[in-house]
């Protein structure tokens, strides 16, 4: 287990880097450093995003809600800065993170206390909380210049040559990688989508590990529709739209196991990584960004295959009552 | 009281011994929601009691309902398939592009139809074959198929199909009576045979049940699933017909968002979505539900978006009360 992961790694950055010698074979500007910054800054949203996913994935959920919370926590926190533009910067992330986590828990706590399966739930989460960006907004825009300019410079304030939602993200991965190996709740995640089973006899409680996956992601959703609409300085219905399956996307390239468990911080990084180079690729080497849903598509596809190709040479019928615990106790 | 208490704690639940008694009751709950949904209507707008108004409601839910009927098959079997929208995508897309090269309203149809059975089957070889989850492969081939879409289509559109083909979406067998609503019934009839009066139907209730213990009691299980992907397939062809027919043009964004209105029909009709349970009536009258409470918000003119809360609401609210119901009467109890 523990030999399998980083392999699978390797091989991601490894495509990581063929893709960009290709395009640099062409297009030698795309891996300057400056443009490399970039794209890793437009990669960025979709990074933080695939962590909280990762940590859902892990305990055997999903979370198809992220887009529409970071939608509908954008909208908030831009009409906040409308109604009080004296509000300074570090209360509107909080108020964001907040919102976020409320939300998140709500999906959490369906999943908890309820067991409604988690598909399901974020499903119809992902509609209300679209549907009610609507409502608070009356489905207008919040422009630019109704901002606050304190509002919009935040994410793009320079610091040490990199733009802050880079740093954003940089010290969301180190969180993360600290988190999941350093802490209880890190193991607990595991545990939990190893077997959940075994996770029970070992004093772990499978349904508050799960809501506080929800909260997690929540959290981190509402962070980045912040972020997200003060970056593009405009809040509307349909920001993000279809983002959820990015994200998702990011997770199961990066070798996240939908079926729970199996995962690393590496992996969601990468994964969203991988996507970010592509898209920021398509135009540079012209082709139309309407290949783009395509080309993730297919890359789930090939991910989620090659996946479980690396999984079934383990014997994974016959062996999976013992192997998982091993698993979980990697 | 304890049969009181058996009765709510199944109703979610998986089917066991007296659990089809619950089945029928919870048919009759949702009756019981559609026609007062009904009265409400016919009290809200005074549009909604006309023959031609309720004729053009049924298209809020004909083509939805023609995939749900295959997709209550699927979850019942333990599978999804989230696809179904981006399917549309395609075969209409397909079917446009056949256009341009003078094809006429048969061959248009056949086009529609095969590219939906062969997108099922591209579903099913990844899930049945390679035996992936299917979540996750429908979710890579809703981006892929929508995705192909884009690629040929781009922000264009394909207009100008034959008058011939406007018949299916369009067209009236007798009086408000729909061509789509003949189809509807059509469908579900056939469905209705093949999950609650064949062997077919029996083998998909043992797989969403116990996979193994269907597999061991001779049961095709990958066969069988097979079988089903290319049936949602070959729906979501159907309604790509009966849609691009109806809308007279194809854009790659045709029916966004479907799979989510497919899956809460198929929900709220009592299919469990864990798989196991389930019947072809429950998803007739939560078809007829949906159509009309979209139908009543859109005469008291409630934008569509608003209308998606209700439908994500009604998704939730439908697993989670009896849930609740549950969790209270058993907190009684002890």
């Amino acid at each position: 287990m523990t030999r399998l992961i980083p392999v699978r790694e390797t091989i991601l950055a490894a495509a990581i880097l063929v893709l960009m010698i290709l395009i640099a074979w062409r297009f030698p500007g795309f891996v300057a450093p400056s443009n490399l910054a970039n794209v890793f800054n437009d990669t960025a949203p979709l990074i933080i995003l695939a962590l909280g996913q990762m940590v859902v994935i892990l305990t055997r959920c999903i979370d198809l809600s992220v887009a529409a919370n970071l939608a509908l926590t954008g909208m908030a926190v831009a009409m906040i800065n409308v109604a009080m533009p004296g509000l300074p910067i570090p209360v509107i992330i909080a108020i964001a993170i907040g919102l976020g986590a409320v939300m998140g828990a709500i999906n959490g706590l369906l999943v908890w206390k309820l067991a409604i399966p988690p598909i399901v739930v974020t499903l119809g989460t992902m509609t209300i909380y679209r549907g009610m960006i609507f409502l608070i907004s009356d489905g207008k825009w919040v422009n630019s210049h109704e901002m606050s300019p304190a509002f919009t410079a935040f994410p793009r304030a320079e610091f040490l040559g990199l733009p802050v939602l880079s740093w954003i993200a940089i010290a969301c991965v180190i969180g993360f990688a600290v988190m999941m190996s350093r802490t209880p709740l890190g193991r607990s995640v595991f545990a939990v989508g190893g077997n959940p089973h075994a996770a029970v006899y070992t004093g772990i409680n499978v349904g508050k590990t799960q809501f506080l996956a929800f909260v997690i992601s929540g959290a981190l959703a509402g962070l980045t529709g912040y972020l997200w609409v003060s970056r593009f300085a405009v809040a509307y219905v349909d920001i993000a739209g279809g983002f959820e399956l990015e994200v998702v996307a990011a997770c199961v390239i990066g070798g996240i196991s939908i079926a729970g468990g199996i995962g690393s911080v590496g992996g969601a990084v990468l994964g969203a990584i991988f996507l970010g180079v592509v898209k920021n690729a398509l135009p540079v080497v012209n082709i139309s960004p309407f290949w783009q849903l395509a080309i993730s598509g297919s890359a789930i596809l090939i991910a989620v295959a090659f996946n479980a190709r690396g999984g079934r040479t383990k014997g994974r019928i016959i062996l999976k009552s013992a192997e998982k615990p091993l698993e979980a106790a990697e | 009281m304890t049969d009181t208490r058996l009765q709510t704690r199944h109703v979610p639940d998986r089917l066991q011994g007296r659990a089809y008694r619950t089945f029928r009751s919870w048919e009759a709950l949702l009756l019981a929601v559609a026609v007062a949904i009904f009265i409400v209507n016919s009290f809200a707008s005074p549009y909604f009691l006309s023959a031609w108004n309720l004729s053009d409601a049924t298209f809020n839910f004909t083509e939805k309902a023609m995939i749900a009927f295959a997709m209550a098959l699927l979850i019942i079997s333990g599978e999804i398939d989230l696809s179904v929208a981006s399917i549309i995508a395609l075969a209409s897309t397909a079917m446009g592009l056949a256009l341009q090269y003078a094809a006429g309203t048969p061959e248009l149809v056949i086009i529609g139809l095969t590219v939906g059975l062969l997108c099922g089957a591209f579903n099913a070889v990844f899930v049945t074959i390679l035996g992936l989850p299917s979540i996750v492969v429908t979710i890579g081939t809703m981006s892929l198929f929508r995705g192909i879409s884009f690629i040929i289509l781009g922000d264009d559109a394909f207009r100008g199909y034959p008058a011939s083909f406007s018949w299916f979406g369009q067209g009236y067998i007798y009086w408000v009576f729909t061509v789509e609503m003949l189809l509807f019934l059509i469908i579900a009839i056939i469905y209705f045979v093949l999950l609650h009066k064949t062997n077919f139907g029996r083998a998909v209730y043992a797989i969403g049940n116990n996979p193994t213990g269907a597999l061991f009691s001779g049961i095709r299980v990958q066969r069988v699933k097979f079988i089903l992907f290319l049936l949602t397939g070959l729906m979501s062809g159907v309604a790509a017909v009966c849609l691009t027919s109806r809308l007279g043009s194809t854009r790659p964004s045709i029916a966004t968002g479907m799979e989510l209105e497919v899956v809460t029909m198929v929900v709220l009709g009592g299919v469990n979505i864990l798989g196991g349970s389930g019947s072809i009536p429950g998803v007739v009258i939560a078809a007829f539900v949906m159509g009309l409470v979209t139908f009543g918000l859109g005469l008291l003119n409630v934008p569509g978006i608003v209308m998606s809360i209700f439908i994500g609401l009604l998704l939730i609210g439908v697993i989670a009360l009896p849930r609740l119901w549950t969790m209270a009467a058993a907190r009684r109890v002890t």
